[in-house]
């Protein structure tokens, strides 16, 4: 076994990485040239501990079935199973009611569902949103928090506002007023970047959004995976996250929604299981969640997701996100003895999570990753799916480092050389 | 290496550092028949191209392109070995390129008609940066087609 560093304290308890590391079996693999893994690309995806790969490998070897519809045991095992995971969910976020806890495919799915529903029909006090209304977005969203939302301004008529991001890489609060007013329907924005790592003050932005009667829906994909997250005291009306970024399957993502909302709210896609009854002429809705759960559900994700929240909860998010914070000041700090490297977002670990993004030179991002990739350091070069935030600070590209509770401070010294080497190969 | 296919130098041939540092033919000129803007969507890469063609022959190719070595190196290949030939030549050329590139490393690269192009066969074995080789030649043949298009319906013109 590689050599990691020893227990760290946060707080009163203590947390081995090296013990952590041993429930992920890919971080054991070897890459080509017999190099041992370095993966520094959990904010694209992170990897999964043997409890989750187990639990799904045990729900298709012993219990599958389809839910709510099959009547043999099965069915009523696989149902329990799916529930189960709906109720896992809602604890770990700690949602008021199991019921807020809607499962779609992805935090995309997830976004364009609030997106397209808010669009169908009036909900709070704003009626039915229209060429009269604001919808508020920053510019440091992924484009999951914003193409849906100029579809949804295409749609209705209402206006698209950014918020503009300061050169630290921190939410450019000072035009707050004149941004979020009276015309402001909804209030979009990403809890922690994906590209800058910024943590965005949520408080006050949702605060100033309910003073003026807006909805507040919040895209929480690098959040959930990284912070203690309780959705009934932060206050925001919408929350979305996915399953994959927080040790669970791909396939399934999660929309948290205030219920009072959720009944007021249009279905999104029509199907199976969304319906209370149908007939030629028309169909009524089922209550929340099953309005918004056309189809056959990720039924094996669900139970998968529910593993992940139940082993993160067990080793507790508040020393997750010790050690995220720990490892992001250890890498911010290593990065910058980097000559020409230049990080883009914030420097230091404050109101910050764990992705980094970083130029290196003039060399090309994709250079940079290519390189890292042949010494076997895992990282994610390009736009990141945020070009508005590289248009910001005027880069086309960058190369993103981004960590979680596995990662290693020698890890961070493997990228290190790794970026040492590759200046050297392209003579920079 | 245990995995040929991962080995760093046969991606980054000499050849292709160096077109990369000392781009050939970089910058847009006039006169051009037809302009073209691709992009690769997945790294944001981007290129604007512009093809001259003096009758039959391609007598300019210029650019402005933003990208990895890989892309930049692709254009800059592209300029030293097509400005000059026809445009049937051309696409021959471009014919046997993405076929090179699409070959998953089985296909043996012809020098004759590749030339310092057949320094990308590498590349071929990283699926990844397939299309940044292929950038640039895909806005060639755009362009080429729509100066076509132009130069033929002003058949006649003097120039």
């Amino acid at each position: 076994m590689t050599v990691v560093e020893g227990t760290q304290t946060y707080g009163a308890s203590s947390y081995e990485v090296a013990r952590i590391r041993e429930d992920f079996p890919i971080l054991g693999r070897r890459l080509a040239g017999d190099l041992p893994l370095v993966y520094l690309d959990s904010a694209n995806t992170s990897q999964k501990p043997r409890q989750v790969i187990d639990a799904i490998d045990d729900h298709y070897r012993h219990h599958n079935a389809n839910v709510a519809r099959a009547m043999h045991q099965l069915g009523a095992e696989a149902s329990a199973a799916f529930e189960l995971g709906r109720d896992k969910v809602a604890a770990f976020i700690g949602a008021p009611s199991r019921d807020e806890v809607i499962f779609a495919k992805n935090a995309s799915e997830a976004l364009n569902l609030v997106a397209r529903v808010l669009g169908d029909s009036a909900v709070g006090d704003r009626g039915r949103i229209g060429p009269d209304h604001e919808i508020v977005i920053t510019e440091m969203e992924h484009h999951s928090n914003i193409v849906p939302w100029q579809q949804l301004s295409q749609r209705t008529g209402a206006s698209l506002r950014w918020f503009g991001v300061t050169d630290e890489g921190r939410l450019d609060l000072d035009d707050i007023d004149s941004l979020i007013t009276e015309q402001t329907a909804v209030v979009s924005l990403t809890w922690v970047s994906n590209m800058l790592g910024t943590i965005n003050p949520l408080e006050t932005i949702i605060a100033k959004a309910h003073s003026v009667g807006a909805l507040v829906v919040v895209d929480a994909s690098q959040a959930v995976p990284q912070l203690p997250v309780d959705v009934a005291a932060l206050g925001a009306d919408f929350v979305a996250f996915t399953g994959h970024k927080m040790v669970g399957p791909t396939g399934i993502g999660v929309l948290w929604g205030r219920y009072d909302l959720l009944a007021e709210l249009p279905p999104f896609l029509g199907g199976g299981e969304m319906i209370e009854t149908v007939t030629m002429a028309s169909s009524t809705y089922a209550p929340p969640p099953a309005r918004f759960e056309a189809g056959t559900p990720p039924i094996a994700q669900a139970v998968g997701l529910g593993a992940a929240v139940d082993y993160l909860a067990a080793i507790g998010m508040d020393n997750v996100a010790a050690h995220e914070q720990e490892i992001t000041a250890y890498a911010l700090g290593a990065l910058q003895e980097i000559d020409g490297l230049t990080i883009v977002g914030p420097r230091t670990a404050v109101d910050r999570g764990g992705a980094i993004s970083f130029t290196l030179g003039d060399i090309h991002p994709h250079d940079v990753s290519q390189l890292l990739d042949s010494r076997g350091v895992a990282v994610r070069a390009g736009h990141h799916c945020a070009k508005p935030a590289h248009q910001r600070f005027g880069v086309q590209s960058t190369t993103r480092a981004s960590f979680y509770l596995y990662t290693t401070r020698e890890e961070i010294d493997a990228l290190v050389s790794g970026l040492v080497a590759t200046k050297k190969y392209f003579g920079n | 290496m245990s995995n040929p296919s991962m080995d760093v130098d046969s991606l980054y041939q000499e050849i292709i550092l160096d077109h990369y540092k000392r781009p050939h033919g970089a910058g847009l000129r006039e006169p051009f028949e037809a302009e073209v803007h691709h992009v690769n969507p997945t790294c944001g890469d981007e290129i604007t191209l512009r093809v001259h063609l003096d009758g039959e022959t391609v007598s300019d190719v210029s650019y402005a392109a933003q990208g990895c070595s890989i892309s930049q190196a692709s254009v800059s290949v592209l300029n030293e070995l097509l400005i000059g030939k026809t445009v049937d030549e051309g696409m021959s050329v471009l014919e046997a390129f993405t076929e090179l590139m699409q070959g998953k490393g089985k296909i043996e690269p012809d020098e004759d008609v590749l030339e310092d192009a057949i320094a990308f066969a590498g590349v071929a074995q990283f699926p990844a940066r397939v299309k940044c080789a292929l950038l640039g030649w895909m806005a060639w043949k755009d362009a080429v087609s729509q100066a076509l298009v132009t130069t033929n319906s002003t058949t006649g013109e003097t120039r």
